[in-house]
């Protein structure tokens, strides 16, 4: 409303929203190119440079060992869904604690915002790993934690604060007319929160949000450090199970950089078209 | 008396719809309403006209309990605003506003803006608030836009829209604030002639205004406020006729 009166000022939140979104995804097409020609040249490269014919090609190698590193990058995938899952149902909560007008609330919330929005991730991860134990009692029931589910907990945890933060930054998008609005009205503060203010927030968070999943899904290879045995930890070993063929290491790595390029991209693509078409409607 | 009016313990047609006594209200360091004082009777239309800053928005703010004031005395039907154990919804019950910016919620259509609050604070019927809400937009001209979204809709309509969404909750007082500054020229006209048909019913308004035209033609009585006072005031006959003070003057001048 108000800011369909105000597009002439538009230019300059767009030059700062880029400013301030230079971790953002900035993939394309030619990546994917790059990166195939990178891995079929460096297998080529590494052929052509032993020259040892009982050596099985890196491309056969490659193929030979796809499947496992398939199901390991789906692993990786797993991981990133459910520590987003995770993630995004606490940093809904936090972000109430964002807004809320009471100040206790708000002060905690925004106290473990800021400290999982700034913690390193990988030191989170191992945080977790060594301070949770692998099996929990509760009564009769024992729930085993293995290492990856310490690490999904590692991972939900700075996803957890960059959803309040998000959902924090939609709100205060939102014009405070609409707060007086409903308040005039007779809305109780809770009302006002859910029925105005938030469903016009949750168009908003969505390309954020899907770009934090991006993010996300590539982090989950910090997971490899800690014993998972994700892609990477897999590429490692298959690297070793070739006999520690150095030739294979470029092509096995840039392997893995093409499975995460062709899920990622999708991902970014449709963030981008998203933001584009709420510019518009704002 | 219209359906839902409970007048407040101890007020009575006879007394003052709206007494505002020596409001004082600053924002930090700033005061902008420096002791005002104004009443408004029922069926009353008020116009406050002044320059920019002059403290006109903050005063009616006051009104409704959207801004504190540090001293003085509002009353609403015999409601004190200033009570810091205020029942707001029992005010707001009463009390509806319209904004420059017209806020009409753009995730809902029109006829949702209107029917929102009568179900969801008053607690009143869906099947019953929406007859209602149809019938509203209809008074204000706007059949056939009941399931426009804000965004599809011009200033001047949605601005109708919202003074539609205000008259759902059947208030006893009408607050404008400044509700065609945003509008197109050609515009302001349609909402003009819906506040008017509300104050020939017999709503009691305070408007803020630039439309000198229209305070001298609908309003009752008009006030000048001027770095948070109220400089002037009296039938707009004779304070558009022949005004005393030398700001008054000098303001009208600039304007007409």
């Amino acid at each position: 409303m108000t800011d369909r009166v105000l597009p002439v000022i538009l230019p300059l939140p767009k030059a700062l929203r880029r400013d301030a979104s230079s971790s953002r995804l900035c993939l394309s097409l030619w990546h994917a190119i790059a990166l195939a020609a990178f891995v079929a040249l460096t297998a080529m490269a590494a052929d052509a440079a032993t020259g040892q014919p009982t050596r099985a090609s890196v491309l056969v190698v490659l193929a030979r060992w796809s499947p496992l590193l398939l199901r390991g990058f789906g692993f990786n995938i797993l991981i990133s869904l459910m520590a987003m899952a995770i993630g995004t149902a606490l940093g809904v909560f936090l972000g109430l604690g964002l807004v809320s007008p009471r100040r206790p609330v708000h002060a905690l919330s925004w106290v473990l915002t800021e400290f999982f929005r700034n913690a390193p991730w990988l030191v989170l991860l191992f945080f977790m790993i060594y301070m949770l134990p692998f099996r929990i009692q509760i009564g009769p029931l024992s729930i085993a934690l293995p290492d990856w589910v310490k690490a999904v907990i590692g991972l939900g945890l700075p996803v957890m604060a960059n959803v309040a933060e998000i959902m924090r930054g939609a709100v205060q998008s939102i014009h405070p007319g609409q707060w007086e609005a409903a308040e005039s009205l007779g809305f109780t503060r809770n009302q006002q929160l859910w029925q105005i203010v938030l469903p016009q927030c949750l168009k908003r968070m969505i390309p954020p949000w899907m770009n934090l999943y991006a993010i996300l899904a590539m982090g989950t290879t910090l997971a490899s450090i800690v014993g998972v045995n994700d892609v990477v930890t897999l590429a490692g070993q298959v690297q070793a199970a070739e006999g520690g063929r150095t030739d294979l290491l470029a092509p096995l790595y840039g392997y893995v950089l093409l499975l995460f390029f062709i899920y990622s991209y999708p991902i970014a693509l449709l963030t981008q078209r998203l933001e584009r078409r709420y510019a518009v409607h704002i | 008396m219209p359906r839902g009016f409970d007048p407040p313990t101890g007020w009575t047609p006879d007394q003052p719809l709206v007494a505002i006594d020596d409001v004082h209200k600053s924002f930090g360091e700033v005061e902008v309403l420096k002791g005002v004082s104004l009443s408004v009777r029922r069926g009353e239309v008020a116009c406050i006209i002044g320059p920019s800053g002059s403290g006109k928005s903050t005063l009616i703010r006051c009104v409704n309990a959207l801004v504190p004031f540090q001293k003085g005395s509002i009353k609403v039907l015999g409601i004190e605003v200033n009570d810091p154990h205020l029942d707001k919804l029992r005010l707001r019950k009463h009390v509806g506003m319209v904004f420059q910016q017209y806020n009409l919620f753009p995730h809902r259509t029109a006829l949702e803006n209107v029917m929102m609050a009568p179900v969801q604070v008053l607690k009143r019927l869906r099947a019953e608030a929406e007859a209602e809400a149809y019938a509203l937009l209809k008074k204000v001209r706007l059949e056939g836009k009941e399931h426009a979204y804000p965004g599809e809709m011009s200033g001047g309509q949605q601005q109708r829209v919202a003074i539609a969404r205000s008259l759902a909750m059947h208030p006893e007082l009408m607050l404008f604030d400044e509700v065609t500054a945003a509008l197109d020229p050609e515009t302001v006209k349609e909402v003009l002639v819906a506040i008017r048909q509300l104050a020939e019913e017999g709503m009691t308004c305070i408007l803020v205004t630039h439309e000198m035209g229209f305070a001298r033609e609908v309003g009752n009585h008009v006030y000048f406020t001027d770095r948070g006072v109220i400089v002037e005031h009296g039938p707009p006959a004779e304070f558009f006729a022949a005004p005393r003070d030398p700001r008054t003057q000098a303001f009208l001048s600039q304007i007409l």
